[in-house]
């Protein structure tokens, strides 16, 4: 079934209108996608309407500009990422059975801390390898750290938007663990962060000291726990003064 | 709509007396944390002492034992408070204030029939049956639900 689905990501302008639907954070019409792709509005229709098909996108009926009443027309056609995960693993594999196996174990070891000590380990590690890429890197050596961060995240799956004064994770990489193990995943997650950002930042000093005379202080990106319910639960604040702790 | 409302009960060992340092992370979040709770979609009941803020002081179960009980219109309601909320924060560091060795199962849920408030007696039951048996109709957990008696879902 995943294969199929998937497949239907190979012709390119399909590709595209997928990429666009899933970056949105609304349901959106199939105007705005024809105009957003550059094509017609019936393309954009037959593209959609065979990526819900395939199972990668969900239907919804509603009216876009809150005309009600006679004369509002047919309710639109709106379409967003599938709820359903697709996946494809050749050879078979079964990660998520081992994760949810380990994730009970932690639990009922009460190990959260544990868990959280490892993965602030892994997370530093693995943002001093990404600083260490960028700083060779001379077209990206200069930008700014924000820059920096949603870079790095994006290639680990968070879908990072910037706003004025945070990050906000579109994705949750660990969705089917996090809901079943909320304060243990959602930890988990947290602690990657927060070391991911302290593997990024230490080997950004000249970066940080600049934005520290500039009275921002401290670490210019501090992770917190801010569950909406479709985001991931973790929001980066981009500067001190808006931290809540 | 259901005509039965979802009962919770956890039980916990704090780790350090209340008023100690080691607890004020807890402590001083617990007025906000209930708040949110009295607030929130669905929100029924929730048992509170004599001083009527929260049930801190309560110990129906032994003189260390810490207590949670409360009543919401469904498991997804009771849900989202507590992990799509602030008190998810809380959750995160639960092992720093509180320990569970011991007391085998430490959170159960369970359907009461809407407009009852389920006594302390029946509480410790239905955690008693879930450490017996493992989830069922009666007393259940959040990976295993059961749906309301008489419900179609």
């Amino acid at each position: 079934m995943s294969v199929e689905a998937i497949g239907e990501l190979r012709e390119p302008v399909r590709r595209a209108v997928y990429e666009y639907a899933v970056s949105q954070d609304e349901p959106v019409g199939r105007d705005e996608v024809a105009s957003a792709c550059g094509i017609g509005r019936t393309l954009a229709a037959f593209h959609l309407d065979r990526l819900a098909t395939a199972g990668l996108l969900d239907v919804s009926f509603g009216r876009r500009s809150g005309r009600t009443g006679p004369g509002a027309g047919r309710p639109a056609k709106l379409y967003r990422r599938s709820a359903t995960d697709h996946e494809v693993s050749l050879p078979p594999r079964r990660y998520l059975a081992v994760a949810e196996l380990l994730a009970e174990t932690v639990e009922r070891a009460a190990a959260d801390e544990k868990l959280f000590a490892v993965a602030r380990d892994r997370g530093r590690s693995a943002g001093l390898a990404a600083a260490a890429l960028r700083e060779g890197d001379a077209d990206r050596a200069g930008s700014d750290a924000a820059a920096g961060i949603v870079e790095v995240l994006a290639g680990q799956g968070y879908e990072p938007q910037r706003r004025d004064d945070s990050i906000v994770l579109r994705n949750c990489p660990f969705h089917a663990l996090a809901r079943d193990y909320p304060p243990l995943v959602c930890g988990m997650n947290l602690a990657l962060l927060e070391g991911l950002l302290d593997g990024l930042s230490a080997s950004r000093g000249a970066d940080l000291g600049e934005r520290s005379s500039d009275g921002l202080g401290g670490s210019p990106a501090v992770p917190r726990i801010a569950p909406t319910g479709t985001n991931c639960c973790v929001v980066i604040d981009l500067a001190s003064k808006n931290n809540h702790d | 709509m259901t005509d039965h409302h979802l009962a919770q009960l956890n039980v916990a060992l704090p780790r350090e007396p209340l008023d100690t340092p080691e607890m004020a992370g807890f402590m001083t979040r617990l007025e906000e944390i209930n708040a949110l709770a009295d607030a929130a979609p669905g929100f029924v009941w929730r048992l509170v002492d004599d001083g009527g803020s929260d049930a801190t002081a309560l110990r129906p179960y032994g003189p260390d034992v810490m207590v949670n009980m409360s009543v919401w219109e469904s498991v997804e309601t009771l849900y989202d408070y507590m992990y799509r909320t602030a008190h998810l924060d809380l959750l995160r560091r639960r092992r720093e204030w509180f320990s569970h060795d011991g007391l085998g199962a430490h959170s159960v849920l369970w359907w009461v029939p809407a407009g009852t408030i389920p006594t302390l007696k029946e509480a410790r039951d239905r955690l008693d049956l879930l450490a017996e048996r493992g989830p069922t109709a009666e007393a259940f957990t959040f990976q295993q639900r059961f749906a309301a008696p008489g419900s179609s879902d």
